[in-house]
C-alpha cells in the first residue's frame, strides 16, 4: 500500500528535525487492525444478552437465521459495531488533515463547528423533510458541515490579526452555540425534539446495513482521496511557503482537502450525531507514535479512531446499564482534559 | 438611563400582555391597582409578573457579572457562560436534583448556594489551570480554559441526566436550556437577596475596576492590592452568575453583551457602566423573554435558545473586531 523511506529527496528542507517512525507506523496498523477485530467481537459480544464469542464468529462464518442469537449478531450488534468503527475513523482523519493543513494543534471537527453545522442542517431536514432517503441525508450532513465550517472560518478570517488558533476555538465556540440554539428552535417548533434527542443521545445504536452500504464506499473513497494527497499534506504541514517553494499546488490540494473534511465529518455526524474531540485526541497520539509523516499518520488515524470509537462504545453500555451512556460525553470526559494539556502546553501566547 | 429605563417598562407592559391569554391594556391597569377579575389577578400576579420581575434580576446579574469579568480580565470576551461558570453551577444544581426534589421551599433557597459552590469551585478550577508562576495572567489562556472546562462540565451533566426518572430529567432538560421556570414569587425571593447585596458592593468596588483596567503594574502602582480585588470582585462576579444561573438555567451571551452595549453608551467608567450594564442585561432577557413566549404560541421557546440566537453573531463581530 505505502512504502515506508525514511529519507527520500535529499536536500528537503529540514525545518525542524523531522522524524518519521514507518516501523512504528507498520505494528500501529498490523497490532490496530487485529485490536480492532477484537474490540469488534468483545462489542459484539457483550450486551443486554451476552453471547459467547464462538457463537460470533459462527455467526460470521454459518449465519443460520433460524438462531436468535445469530439474528441478534446479524441484525442489530454487527451493524452498531461496524458503524462506530467508521464513525471513529471519519472523525479521526478529518481531524488528522485539518490540524496538517491549518498547522493549527487545536484543529477538530467539533471544535470548529463542522459538527454542529451538520446537526443543524439534519435537523431541519428531520422537521420539513421526515423520511429523506439516507444518500440526501448524507448529502444535507455535508452541506451543513460545510455551513458550520464557511461561519467559523469567514469571521475568524475577517478579523483583525488573522487566524489564530485560540481565535479559531472561540469562533467555533460561538458558532457552534448559535447553530445549536437554532436546531433547538427547529425541534421545538416542528415538535421532534424527542426523535433529535433520541438520535443525539443514541450514539451509534440503530445504524442499519442499508445506511452501513451507502456509508462504507463513500467513507472508503474519501480515507483512499486522504492517503492519496498525505504526501501534499506533510508539506502544507511545514507551512504554506515551504510548499510552494517544493511546487506544490497549495490551493487545489487545500479545496481537496477541505472536501474530504466536510464529507467525513458530515457522514459521522449523520450516524452518531455531534461527537467531539475524537478529531483532537487521535492525530496527537498518532504524531506521538508514528512521526509527522501524513501518509502513515492518516492510515494509522483511522484505525485508532476506530478503535477508541468502538471502546466508547463497549463502555457505554457497561457503564449504567441497562441504560447508554452517550459515547459523546464519554470521549468529551477524556478529551478535555487532553484538550486542557494541548491549549495550555503552548509556551507562547496562542 | 433614562431612556432604558423607559424601554424596560415598555417591555413590561407589552410582556404582562404577551401570553395564552391577552389582557387589554385597560385590564392590565386595573388589575394591577387591584380591581380586576380573579382570574386576570391570578394570571398577573401568580404567573406574570413573577417570570418577568426574574427576567430582570436575571439579566441585570448576568451582565453585572460579565461587566466584572471582563473587567478583570480586561478581555473583551470574557463572560460567565464562556468561562465555565454556568456549567459548574448547573452541575451542581443538577446533582442536587437527581437526590431530592427541586421544588420544594427549602430547596429553591438552597438551589442559589448550591449553584454558588458549583461556579466557586469552577472558577477556581479555571484559574488553577491558567495560572502559570511569574507570568500575569492571561485572558486567551483563561478562555480556553473556560470553553474545555464547560465542555467537560456539560458533558458530566448529560451522564448524569441520564439517571434521572422522567419527570426530573424533563425538568433538568428544561432548565439546562435556559428557560425561565421559576415563575412563582419564592423564587424571586431566593435570588433578592444576592442581587440587592452584590450589586451594590460592586458598584461601591466600581473605582478598584477602573484602576485594575488599566493594568497589573499601573494598578500595583497606584497603590490597589491586585490579586486580593481581583478575587474578591471574582467571588461577586461568581454569586451574580451561579444565583441566576440557579434560577434561569443556563443563558448565555447577556453578560458578554451587556457591558458591551453598556460601554458603547457610557463609555467604561465603572461608577457608570455597571448600572448600565445591568439594565441593558435586563432589557435583554425581558426582551428574549418575552419573544420566546410570543413566537410560537401557545408553545415557548426557552429564554436562552433566543438570547443566544441573538448573542452569538455580536460575539463573532466582537471577536473579528478585538486584536489578541
Amino acid at each position: 500500500m505505502i512504502n515506508p523511506s525514511h529519507q527520500e529527496r535529499p536536500g528537503k528542507i529540514q525545518t525542524p528535525p523531522i522524524s518519521s517512525r514507518p516501523w512504528a507506523g507498520a505494528f500501529i496498523i498490523m497490532a490496530g487492525i487485529v485490536a480492532l477485530l477484537l474490540g469488534i467481537g468483545l462489542s459484539v459480544s457483550y450486551g443486554a444478552a451476552d453471547i459467547p464469542l464462538a457463537t460470533v464468529w459462527n455467526s460470521v462464518l454459518h449465519f443460520n437465521a433460524e438462531l436468535t442469537q445469530h439474528q441478534i449478531i446479524h441484525d442489530i450488534r454487527m451493524p452498531r459495531v461496524l458503524g462506530g468503527a467508521l464513525v471513529g475513523a471519519c472523525f479521526a482523519v478529518a481531524g488528522a488533515i485539518m490540524q496538517g493543513m491549518t498547522r493549527n494543534p487545536l484543529a477538530d471537527s467539533g471544535l470548529l463547528g463542522l459538527n454542529a453545522g451538520a446537526a443543524f442542517a439534519l435537523a431541519i431536514c428531520f422537521a420539513l423533510y421526515p423520511g429523506l432517503s439516507y444518500t440526501y441525508l448524507i448529502v444535507i450532513s455535508f452541506l451543513g458541515a460545510g455551513l458550520g465550517a464557511g461561519l467559523v472560518y469567514g469571521f475568524g478570517s475577517f478579523s483583525k490579526g488573522g487566524l489564530t488558533p485560540a481565535r479559531l476555538v472561540l469562533a467555533g465556540a460561538a458558532v457552534s452555540a448559535l447553530l445549536a440554539a437554532l436546531s433547538e428552535g427547529v425541534a421545538l417548533y416542528y415538535q421532534i425534539g424527542q426523535d433529535l434527542a433520541f438520535w443525539y443521545a443514541g450514539g451509534v445504536a440503530g445504524t442499519k446495513w442499508q445506511e452501513l452500504k451507502v456509508l462504507f464506499p463513500l467513507v472508503g473513497a474519501a480515507i483512499l482521496v486522504a492517503i492519496v494527497i498525505s504526501r501534499s499534506i506533510t508539506l502544507l504541514s511545514l507551512g504554506d511557503d515551504v510548499a510552494r517553494g517544493l511546487g506544490l499546488r497549495t490551493g487545489w490540494i487545500k479545496t481537496i482537502g477541505m472536501l474530504v473534511v466536510l464529507l467525513l465529518a458530515g457522514v459521522a455526524v449523520s450516524v452518531v450525531g455531534a461527537v467531539g474531540f475524537v478529531g483532537l485526541i487521535i492525530p496527537h497520539l498518532t504524531r506521538y507514535l508514528v512521526g509527522v509523516d501524513y501518509r502513515w499518520i492518516i492510515p494509522c488515524s483511522a484505525i485508532l479512531g476506530s478503535l477508541l470509537v468502538v471502546l466508547a462504545d463497549l463502555a457505554a453500555r457497561l457503564v449504567n446499564p441497562p441504560f447508554e451512556t452517550p459515547i459523546g460525553a464519554l470521549i468529551a470526559l477524556v478529551g478535555v482534559p487532553f484538550f486542557l494539556f494541548l491549549a495550555l502546553k503552548e509556551r507562547r501566547e496562542l | 438611563m433614562l431612556i432604558l429605563g423607559a424601554l424596560i417598562l415598555i417591555v413590561f407592559i407589552i410582556s404582562m400582555n404577551t401570553g395564552y391569554i391577552r389582557l387589554s391594556p385597560a385590564v392590565l391597569i386595573r388589575t394591577l391597582f387591584g380591581a380586576g377579575s380573579d382570574k386576570e389577578s391570578l394570571i398577573l400576579f401568580d404567573f406574570r409578573l413573577p417570570r418577568i420581575v426574574i427576567s430582570i434580576l436575571i439579566g441585570a446579574g448576568l451582565a453585572v457579572s460579565g461587566c466584572i469579568m471582563q473587567g478583570i480580565s480586561r478581555n473583551a470576551l470574557a463572560d460567565p457562560g464562556i468561562l465555565g461558570i454556568n456549567a459548574g453551577a448547573g452541575l451542581m444544581v443538577t446533582l442536587f436534583i437527581s437526590f431530592f426534589s427541586a421544588t420544594s421551599t427549602s430547596s429553591i433557597f438552597l438551589l442559589p448556594i448550591l449553584a454558588l459552590l458549583g461556579g466557586g469551585a469552577t472558577a477556581l478550577l479555571i484559574l488553577v489551570l491558567a495560572h502559570r508562576p511569574h507570568q500575569p495572567l492571561s485572558s486567551t489562556r483563561l478562555l480556553l480554559t473556560g470553553i474545555a472546562v464547560a465542555a467537560g462540565l456539560s458533558a458530566a451533566m448529560l451522564v448524569l441526566t441520564l439517571r434521572l426518572n422522567p419527570d426530573q430529567y424533563q425538568f433538568v432538560a428544561t432548565w439546562l436550556a435556559g428557560s425561565i421556570w421559576g415563575t412563582n414569587w419564592k423564587f424571586v425571593l431566593s435570588l433578592l437577596p444576592w442581587i440587592l447585596i452584590l450589586l451594590p458592593y460592586v458598584i461601591y468596588k466600581a473605582r478598584v475596576l477602573n484602576v485594575l483596567r488599566l493594568g497589573e503594574s499601573m494598578a500595583t502602582g497606584l497603590g490597589a492590592s491586585v490579586s486580593r480585588e481581583q478575587l474578591k470582585l471574582l467571588f461577586a462576579a461568581v454569586g451574580l452568575a451561579a444565583s441566576c444561573v440557579a434560577v434561569s438555567g443556563g443563558i448565555g451571551f447577556v453578560g458578554l453583551i451587556g457591558p458591551h452595549l453598556g460601554r458603547r453608551l457610557v463609555g467604561s467608567r465603572h461608577q457608570l457602566l455597571i448600572p448600565v450594564s445591568a439594565l441593558i442585561g435586563a432589557l435583554l432577557v425581558i426582551t428574549g423573554d418575552t419573544l420566546g413566549r410570543w413566537i410560537l404560541q401557545p408553545s415557548e421557546i426557552p429564554t436562552g435558545i433566543v438570547v443566544a440566537v441573538i448573542g452569538a453573531p455580536y460575539f463573532l463581530y466582537l471577536l473579528s473586531r478585538t486584536k489578541e
